[in-house]
């Protein structure tokens, strides 16, 4: 506690009139649909709370409508919360004033847009420059900071072109490279890549991957996209209609859904690239041999399938020099099986807990 | 704020120019069109002279006689200000007039620039007598010989019926702008008629010319000194004589109108500080046969009213040279 | 997420429809309804004109106020005056400036300007228009009118941009704005005048803040739509890193809406220019001037050329402004030849200033005046009998009709038929704001001379809406036959009002024939134009699909397109009866009578000052009564839309 880079706790907005009357009345429990149509307030964000780590890549994940976007929003304020705590770096973003938040914004946390909001009258290097811009640095250090940043992004060359010469992807580097401009602690990204194509979209992961690591700058990645969200987040939250469902990694989310909802959303995921040995090992069963192959426990099943038609004895799997169970050739081909059911019960075996 | 900013601009602007201690408009310069500018640009010795033209012919043609003389004889540097008559009078009080040089009547006016404001004087007589008046083709008066008696125009209502006098006698004006009391003719004297005005002198003139050579009937308001009558015969209707004071009120009007000495009027700071060019409207007095005679040249003539004062001025030195500032 | 069920109705019929009266029983029923009552009726309750009306004594005796305190009075020495001293000397500045340039500076400006805009094309046509201008032999006077212009438009923009941008920032200015950018922009450029004059006196300082008045609506208009356009998230994207709201203004949603704005500048100019000239009425310099005097001698042609100069001006300005709107790309080198391609042409065109004459040379100029005029007579002593007939034809067979009508229905009747019959057609809004205007008419003393401009109004716009429509329909249909419509529509758009009433004069007399002839010219473009864009906006995924179901042309303008392009056709009505009113207003000029003439009355004779200040509100009245009554074009798009939805 205490050490988050971000805290938000019991985060709440309504748009409409007098939305502030609603918290904590029973209005507040309504179905969105039915909130609107008695007080024609819409609830954006309901009851919100999570924390995340500094230099995590933290995932907040929803259909469209489900609040998410208002929410990352809602992180700066460029959309005023209506109710509930919100704290970066330990200190009350609520409580600041109109000069502190821009000094924020300025500084410390910055935002790349799905539509990327490039100014298309300015060329790259002076979008990208845009941030240091109004906080005051000289042309000549902006420039130069602009250029070493997109270089970073892969967009060395292009310092001159305007936004609308270049590729959707490549724009949204510009985007990207505007908000690492300004070198701050926390990034922002509003469904970055659902504007641009598959293949563009593939790349763009692996920039923010690679970037990442790299610069090991705490993010917060908002997406529609399951895929995405698994490939990148170190933790995901589930939205729906204001509220978080579930937080939790991508192996908990698909090997153990909260509800009916999380499980629908979780159902196509290929389990066997998921979920690790841990959890669909089980006891070895009487007189089952214990000589076959050791794994650790958190091997990807998909990983394990090699091992397992080698040889045709159960694996054993390891977890800190200690047996927690054996997979055998059966259950990991069940596990590869696509569209199953909850293939074993609710928890893994040896649970991760909180780590 | 930033409107507020504005007007606080022009205000600084405003007061720069005019000193300080708020503006009135007789001192005021700047409001005056181009005086500067052309002054600058000009080669004239003598400055700027802002003349009103009016919209008849015979005004223009005087114009043109006298702002002949002052280009090119003392030099000046005429601009000619297309405006209606009393608009005229408001330019002489905002700067954008200097000489009005033919004006009729108009004693409200004179009351009210002259006496009360302060900003125009009298310069004397044209030299021409005005009548203005009721008119009928000559052709009407022949076929029709009770016509000129405006008691009788009643009884031919239905001869002057056209599609714009709603089923009554059209009694056709000029431009609304010009001297006319007969609105309140029609309706004081009870006839049955209504005023269409035909918004212009040249628009009268060719419903006269159509009148005489079609035999259509026509009434209309026309005047003198015109250049017409010397091509087509007209007659006056007789209106109930003129006598002194009984145009008093102009909504009570029931008599025929005045006899009129036309004369020029200046601004007063013209009249100051005109110097020769003063002088020289001043002198300047003609007949109303010369004024035809240069009107019939710009209108059918073809020539340009420049050119027709350099004829009649050509033609008649000893007249012009009388006027000239010694 | 499982998506809601669709309430979409089933292919099959709903069993027994409510049985209801067919759809003509109610409009028939309100014109019976009206018809009885007037006949019922008819002579009572009319309200005659009165030239002695209390209020415009009342009002003669407020301007005898401002009169006599022109020069004591603190609201005039500290405020009224020298904002008239301003506006003069910014008008001085701006022609000085121009007189100064020569003529071959202000070509070699004009020049340089349209090659900065647009390039060599640009340049071409900014030198090929300002030489024109000299050629016309109007060289002075253009410069004038120009000069005028432009101080109108710097006023306009430097009041309009500022207003524009905070009515696209705040939803509720832009509530209040609206509405009076509705009344400035319907209000007759005549009613402008005589307010004008009493508190600025006459002369340019006057004509120049008329004319501001004239061209703002649009700059303030554009400027909101154009920054109220500005993409949110690349605001947001400001915001979130820090920007505070001047740098977002500054450098994100100014750049962003330059484009458009340099459209509204376009749009104002384009206003200033139609209002110039008739500031000439008020002492101002320039074409206008000549177009009056023109007009005073019947002569065709002189007012005729004049206006082809306002045109050569116009189009000049329109392009390069335009040109300046297109966004344009470049690094360095394109620019460098930008900036350089304006500093050659207009340093070679002030170099030659001191070289030429100082006149534009006169056996460069071509008399064009006799031809035209030879044409004219030629008409009109051959066509008498056409143009008589057509004359006596409208005026007795539906000027004096309707007029009869009008003038003898009792107030009551019309205010209400006016009522429901805009209520029917716009909005309960609509119908009361109409009402009021026309019970505000009433109250002024201007009730039989309103009905007589009613009368020409209606009958102008029937005329010119009927062939707006053909002629739309057409062009809409045939290309080669746009093509030969679109550049004459183009100049007589931007031809000065003024120049219609002559050549209606030459054909037809004086009268309100002429006026409301004027004012189908004035405004047959408009109406065109917005038909032929309305019917080719329609999209031709659905015009293919009425034709693969075997449409034919007939049908397919019939059934597919007029009711596709409802909106356009609606807002064409629109326009063409706010234009008409325009011009049948100026009309007064040439005998048309009515209101027109109360306002013309106005400014020309003292004790008509009041009734003239009156008559240019009640024109105010009668023009939002008709934009409220015909407004479905932008209120009430289509109900059925709106149900679907």
């Amino acid at each position: 506690m205490g050490t988050a880079a971000i805290e938000v706790r019991g985060l709440w907005k309504i748009f409409g009139p007098k939305a502030d009357r609603i918290i904590g009345s029973p209005d507040a429990d309504l179905e969105p649909a039915e909130l609107r149509a008695k007080t024609g307030c819409t609830a954006a964000v309901r009851d919100v709370g999570f924390e995340v780590r500094p230099g995590e890549v933290f995932v907040v994940m929803g259909l469209s409508g489900s609040g998410k976007s208002t929410l990352v929003r809602c992180l700066t304020r460029l959309i005023e919360p209506t109710a509930g705590e919100l704290r970066i770096d330990g200190q009350d973003v609520r409580a600041m004033s109109a000069k502190q938040l821009r000094e924020l914004r300025r500084h410390r946390v910055s935002m790349v847009f799905q539509h990327f909001g490039l100014l298309p009258h300015r060329r790259v290097v002076d979008n990208v420059g845009y941030g240091l811009e109004i906080q005051g640095v000289g042309r000549s250090e902006r420039n130069e900071k602009a250029r070493r940043i997109l270089s970073l992004v892969g967009l060395e060359g292009h310092e001159e072109s305007y936004p609308e010469q270049l590729s959707g992807g490549m724009q949204q580097r510009v985007g990207l490279a505007r908000a690492l401009a300004v070198d701050p602690e926390v990034l922002l990204f509003d469904e970055p890549f659902s504007a641009l194509d598959p293949l563009i979209r593939r790349d763009m992961q692996a920039e923010v991957i690679r970037l990442h690591r790299e610069v090991g700058k705490t993010m917060v990645f908002i997406t529609h996209d399951l895929s995405e969200a698994l490939k990148l987040g170190e933790r995901i939250a589930i939205m729906r209609a204001g509220a978080i469902v579930q937080v939790g990694t991508p192996e908990e989310l698909v090997g153990a859904p909260a509800d009916d909802y999380v499980a629908d959303f979780v159902r196509d995921v290929p389990r066997a690239q998921v979920l690790s040995l841990r959890w669909i090992c089980r006891a070895p069963e009487p007189g089952e041999p214990l000589d076959g192959p050791e794994l650790p426990a958190d091997t990807v099943i998909h990983d394990a399938v090699p091992y397992a038609m080698a040889s045709d004895r159960p694996i054993r799997v390891v977890a800190d020099g200690e047996l927690v169970g054996v997979v055998s050739r059966v259950d990991i081909l069940g596990a590869v099986r696509p569209g199953d059911g909850p293939l074993v019960g609710a928890a893994p075996a040896g649970a991760p807990g909180e780590a | 704020m930033r409107k507020f900013r504005l007007i606080a601009g022009v205000l600084v602007l405003g007061l720069s120019l005019a000193a300080c201690g708020g503006a009135k408009v007789e001192d005021d310069s700047a409001a005056a069109p181009s005086a500067s500018a052309a002054g600058a640009a000009g080669a004239s010795a003598g400055g700027t002279v802002k003349m009103a033209i009016n919209g008849w012919v015979g005004y223009e043609a005087s114009a043109a006689v006298l702002s002949y003389l002052l280009e090119k004889e003392l030099g000046y540097k005429v601009e000619k200000v297309t405006l209606a008559e009393e608009p005229s009078w408001q330019g002489l009080e905002s700067g954008d007039v200097d000489v009005i040089v033919e004006n009729w009547g108009h004693e409200d006016l004179k009351k009210k620039y002259i006496e009360e404001k302060n900003v125009a004087v009298e310069a004397g007589s044209t030299g021409n007598k005005g009548v203005i008046g009721w008119y009928v083709p000559e052709w009407m008066v022949q076929k029709y010989p009770d016509i000129t008696d405006y008691k009788n125009l009643n009884k031919y209502a239905d001869l002057f019926k056209t599609s714009e006098s709603g089923g009554k006698g059209q009694m056709l004006d000029g431009d609304p702008s010009f001297v006319t009391n007969d609105e309140a003719l029609v309706k004081n004297l009870k006839l049955n008629y209504k005023v269409v005005y035909a918004g212009s002198e040249a628009a009268l003139i060719k419903a006269a010319k159509q009148a005489t050579d079609q035999k259509k009937p026509l009434l209309m308001y026309f005047y003198e000194p015109q250049w017409l009558f010397n091509q087509v015969k007209l007659v006056k209707v007789n209106l109930p004589a003129y006598t002194e004071g009984c145009d008093a009120d102009p909504k009570k009007v029931a008599c025929d109108y005045p006899p009129y000495d036309l004369d020029k009027i200046v601004s007063k700071k013209f009249a100051d500080t005109g110097g020769k060019a003063f002088e020289l409207v001043k002198a300047f007095q003609w007949t109303n046969d010369d004024q035809n005679a240069v009107a019939d040249d710009i209108t059918n003539n073809g020539m340009s009213a420049e050119d027709a004062a350099k004829k009649w001025v050509e033609a008649n030195p000893a007249k012009w040279q009388a006027w000239m500032p010694k | 997420m499982v998506s809601a069920p669709v309430q979409a109705a089933p292919p099959v019929r709903a069993p027994a429809p409510v049985r209801r009266l067919p759809r003509w029983v109610a409009p028939v029923a309100g014109v019976v309804a009206v018809v009885a009552l007037y006949v019922a009726f008819r002579g009572r309750a009319v309200l005659p004109h009165d030239d002695d009306a209390t209020l415009f004594h009342w009002l003669n005796d407020a301007r005898d106020w401002v009169d006599a305190n022109r020069n004591s009075s603190p609201i005039f020495i500290y405020v009224v005056n020298y904002i008239r001293l301003g506006a003069a000397e910014l008008f001085t500045l701006i022609q000085s400036a121009l007189t100064a340039l020569g003529w071959p500076g202000l070509v070699g400006l004009a020049a340089g300007l349209g090659w900065l805009a647009g390039g060599w094309r640009i340049a071409l046509v900014s030198l090929a228009g300002f030489a024109g201008v000299g050629v016309l032999g109007f060289w002075e006077a253009s410069v004038e009118t120009l000069a005028l212009t432009l101080s109108a438009v710097l006023l306009s923009l430097l009041f309009g941009i500022p207003l524009g941008v905070w009515a696209g920032r705040s939803p509720r200015v832009r509530r209040i704005v609206t509405p009076v950018l509705d009344v400035m922009q319907i209000m007759p450029t005549f009613s402008y005048l005589s307010p004008m004059v009493l508190l600025f006196l006459i002369g340019p300082a006057s004509a120049t803040i008329a004319t501001m008045i004239y061209a703002m609506p649009p700059a303030i208009r554009i400027t909101s739509l154009a920054i109220q356009r500005v993409p949110a998230v690349t605001v947001e994207a400001s915001e979130s890193l820090g920007a505070t709201g001047g740098q977002t203004l500054r450098k994100v949603r100014l750049p962003l809406a330059l484009n458009t704005i340099m459209l509204g500048v376009n749009q104002t100019i384009a206003a200033a220019l139609a209002m110039v000239p008739l500031t000439a009425l008020i002492a101002a310099p320039g074409l206008g001037e000549d177009l009056i005097r023109a007009l005073a001698r019947v002569n065709v042609g002189a007012a005729l050329v004049p206006g082809v100069a306002i045109v050569l001006l116009a189009i000049v300005l329109d392009r390069v402004t335009r040109a300046a709107a297109q966004r344009r790309g470049g690094g360095n080198r394109a620019r460098a030849v930008r900036w350089g391609g304006f500093a050659v042409l207009t340093a070679a065109g002030i170099a030659l200033t001191p070289v030429m004459a100082q006149e534009f040379p006169e056996q460069w100029q071509v008399q064009i005046v006799r031809p035209i005029n030879d044409v004219v007579d030629w008409i009109e002593t051959h066509w008498y009998v056409f143009t008589g007939f057509l004359n006596d034809t409208v005026a007795y067979g539906l000027l004096n009709p309707l007029q009869n009508v009008l003038t003898s229905a009792p107030w009551w009747l019309i205010t209400a038929a006016v009522l429901v019959f805009a209520w029917r057609l716009s909005g309960p809004a609509a119908g009361l704001v109409a009402a009021g205007c026309l019970l505000g008419v009433a109250a002024l003393g201007l009730w039989a001379h309103s009905m007589e401009t009613l009368t020409m109004v209606l009958v102008g716009s029937l005329i010119t809406i009927a062939a707006g429509l053909a002629l739309g329909v057409a062009a809409a249909r045939s290309r080669w036959f746009a093509a030969v419509l679109r550049p004459l529509l183009d100049a007589a758009q931007t031809m000065p009002s003024f120049s219609y009433l002559l050549p209606a004069v030459a054909l037809f007399g004086n009268g309100r024939f002429t006026a409301i002839m004027a004012s189908f010219i004035y405004a047959v473009p408009v109406v065109a134009r917005l038909v032929e864009d309305g019917l080719r906006a329609v999209p031709g995924t659905v015009m293919e699909a009425a034709r693969s179901a075997g449409s034919t042309d007939r049908q397919l303008l019939w059934k597919v397109q007029l009711p596709m392009a409802r909106g356009s056709l609606l807002l064409a009505a629109n326009q063409g009866i706010v234009m008409t009113l325009a011009m049948v207003v100026i009309g007064a000029l040439v005998g048309a009578g009515a209101l027109g003439y109360d306002v013309v009355a106005g400014f020309a004779q003292q004790e008509d000052y009041g009734k003239g200040l009156a008559a240019g509100v009640a024109l105010v009245l009668l023009g939002v009564m008709l934009d409220r009554i015909t407004q479905g074009a932008n209120g009430r798009r289509s109900p059925h839309k709106k149900r679907n939805a």
